[in-house]
């Protein structure tokens, strides 16, 4: 997989992994569509997406380009009008809320450009939460919470609420949340859209580190500089992708 | 995901607005304490009534002349109308007649101001009858003796005194042998009744007992009898006593229309029937106001749930993103809103326990432990109930709109 990093410019990356690897994200002719007849607008005009395990991928675009609606309709949170949807070889398009709160659980870590931490509650518990969903002895969700922190390096700050954290240690929590489950995909919508440039940087380093362990990044964002460490680059312009290329020029 | 986890987060969840939590909890309270206390002063009401009643006497039939009726009925009544005599007391005393009238005591009643040197009384109750009277109504002597037949056809000017009356005239010391003044006439006091207590607004003890003719010659004339007071043998026969007493009287009267009679009688049967019947439609009234107070309380939880929701629903959309079921978001809305009834209702409770040891408006309440379940169960189904609707709006709510409310 490493090898699609280094790999030629301007390559259709679909075509050059395909034949060694299951897909972890396959979506066929996603539309999504608001309103009807007349004054329906497409969010997503027919969107063709398919994401390898161990890629780092960043989806681009202006606002309104459908960027934030494909995301929402890769983790599991929004349905789409039509099309097909795999998640790490599941059908996603035909299950009902309650499986999906399941698959969320298990398969994708969020992360939030405003956080989404729940308040009042310290960032072990905050870490620990989508565990307890899944029903993980106390124990041992608290070792894999704890884990978690250390990755993020927030060790000391584990009987802090939000309010107590500044902006980059909270997504830095929200970061070790998301990683406690294991999941099969981090999703990150502008992680870094309420950062400073400093924080920003931590963050970047902190997702190069977990995808050089291993685990698929997908990163939607409209920031040049985020989207140069990803190793993948998929652009996208009035709900449909307009450019799907491996980034030659990649930032160590 | 187990339940004391989801619990936990439902405690957190109401301890994050503490003086809302309070207010809730305090509203639900009101409600059960007001049931508990109000049923208990509708049941405590009815049974002083009852226990007043018991007090009069079992068994016992009053025969009362039909005069100071109303309207035109009485008016036609009047007509035709006889005063009761003893003559009539002493064809009811005919063992053959009536054989199931165990006594029958005529009552003379007058009012007049009794008097000892300088104190004075106006005793409520102030009777000329045949000793027949005491068993009839139940009233005993606490000190010295009934009179007796003997004192009444020999028209023996003594007295049976009352505990108020023996109080008025002569304070502490012991009235037995004094002579007193009644409208002027001298009655020596032979006895005193014991204590009877207060029966509504009139006190049973203030109260002056004479044999018939004594009282007859002296104040109120020989013409007619304020009442005749008839014991029958049993609470059970007492129908048949009744029976009897219209078959005589209506012979007595001359009673033609067996519907316009120129005499009625109350009996204790009856008269228990209707205060129950009162003061259970006081029990009701009260118990309604109750209920509304807990209704109340009630849609103050779902207010509450409902607020709570909305604020929380970008905490849903986030507990959702990160795989929360819909089962374990609807749990820990329940759960808020039951523990919010549960407390509320468990300090309603003990309100309602504490509130019922004091006298409220003259009447000690009387707890219906029936009223206490009925007011806590009420309470904690309120809160499943009216806290379910919130809950499941919260637990359906798709996380990207969960997520995209501020």
């Amino acid at each position: 997989m490493v090898v699609a990093a280094v790999a030629a410019d301007e390559t259709v990356v679909d075509s050059a992994m395909s034949s060694t690897h299951k897909p972890i994200i396959e979506v066929r002719g996603a539309v999504k569509r608001y309103g009807e007849g007349d004054a329906s607008i497409f969010a997503l005009a027919g969107v063709d997406l398919t994401i390898y395990p161990g890629e780092y991928v960043a989806i681009m675009g202006p606002s309104g380009s459908g960027k934030s609606t494909l995301m929402n309709i890769l983790g599991a949170l929004d349905n789409m009008t039509s099309g097909k949807y795999f998640l790490d070889g599941i059908e996603i398009d035909s299950m009902d809320e309650n499986a999906l709160s399941i698959v969320r659980g298990r398969k994708i870590g969020f992360i939030f450009q405003s956080f989404n931490l729940i308040a009042r509650t310290t960032a072990l518990a905050n870490v620990e939460l989508p565990l307890a969903y899944q029903g993980i002895k106390k124990d041992e969700r608290r070792k894999r919470a704890l884990k978690a922190l250390e990755v993020v390096g927030l060790s000391d700050r584990i009987d802090h609420e939000p309010t107590e954290l500044s902006g980059g240690q909270q997504q830095r929590v929200a970061v070790a949340r998301a990683l406690a489950t294991r999941p099969a995909l981090l999703l990150a919508d502008e992680p870094t859209g309420a950062l400073d440039s400093k924080s920003t940087h931590d963050l970047l380093d902190l997702f190069d580190q977990i995808n050089a362990a291993g685990r698929t990044v997908v990163v939607i964002t409209h920031e040049d500089d985020v989207a140069a460490r990803a190793k993948r680059v998929v652009r996208m312009r009035d709900g449909l992708i307009i450019s799907d290329t491996l980034n030659k020029g990649r930032v160590a | 995901m187990n339940i004391l986890e989801i619990i936990r987060f439902a405690t957190r969840g109401l301890g994050t607005n503490k003086l809302r939590t309070a207010l809730t909890t305090m509203g639900i309270a009101i409600g059960v304490a007001s049931v508990i206390i109000l049923i208990a002063v509708g049941n405590g009401s009815s049974k002083q009534i009852q226990s007043s009643i018991d007090r009069l006497g079992t068994n016992t039939i009053t025969i009362m002349a039909n005069r100071g009726g109303f309207g035109r009925q009485a008016a036609s009544r009047n007509t035709s109308s006889k005063p009761l005599t003893v003559a009539d007391a002493v064809a009811l005393s005919d063992a053959t007649k009536a054989p199931d009238i165990k006594q029958v005591a005529p009552v003379a009643s007058t009012s007049a101001t009794c008097t000892n040197g300088t104190n004075t009384s106006t005793p409520g109750t102030f009777n000329g009858t045949w000793p027949a009277w005491f068993e009839a109504s139940n009233t005993s002597i606490a000190k010295g003796s009934y009179f007796t037949n003997d004192d009444v056809v020999q028209g023996r000017r003594v007295a049976v005194i009352g505990n108020t009356t023996a109080t008025d005239l002569f304070g502490t010391s012991n009235p037995i042998g004094q002579e007193i003044r009644c409208g002027g006439i001298p009655f020596t006091v032979i006895g005193t009744t014991t204590v009877k207590g207060t029966t509504g607004f009139q006190d049973g003890d203030s109260l002056v007992v004479a044999p018939l003719t004594a009282v007859q010659r002296s104040l109120t004339g020989y013409n007619s009898l304020q009442s005749i007071v008839v014991e029958a043998k049993s609470a059970k026969v007492q129908d048949f006593a009744q029976t009897e007493i219209n078959t005589i009287m209506d012979a007595q009267h001359k009673v033609k229309n067996t519907n316009n009679r120129d005499y009625r009688t109350l009996n204790q049967a009856s008269l228990l029937a209707t205060s129950n019947s009162n003061s259970s439609v006081f029990t009701v009234l009260l118990g309604v106001v109750a209920a509304i107070s807990l209704l109340v309380g009630g849609i103050g939880i779902t207010n509450i749930m409902l607020v709570t929701v909305i604020e929380r629903t970008r905490e849903i959309g986030i507990r959702k993103a990160i795989g929360a079921p819909k089962g374990a978001i609807l749990s820990q809305f329940l759960i808020e809103a039951t523990i919010l009834s549960l407390v509320g209702g468990g300090i309603g409770v003990i309100g309602g326990y504490i509130g019922s040891h004091f006298k409220i408006i003259g009447i000690q309440p009387v707890i219906v432990p029936s009223s206490v379940l009925l007011a806590f169960g009420v309470s904690v189904l309120i809160g499943l109930f009216f806290g379910g609707y919130p809950a499941s709006r919260a637990a359906s709510l798709r996380p990207i709109e969960a997520l995209r409310h501020e």
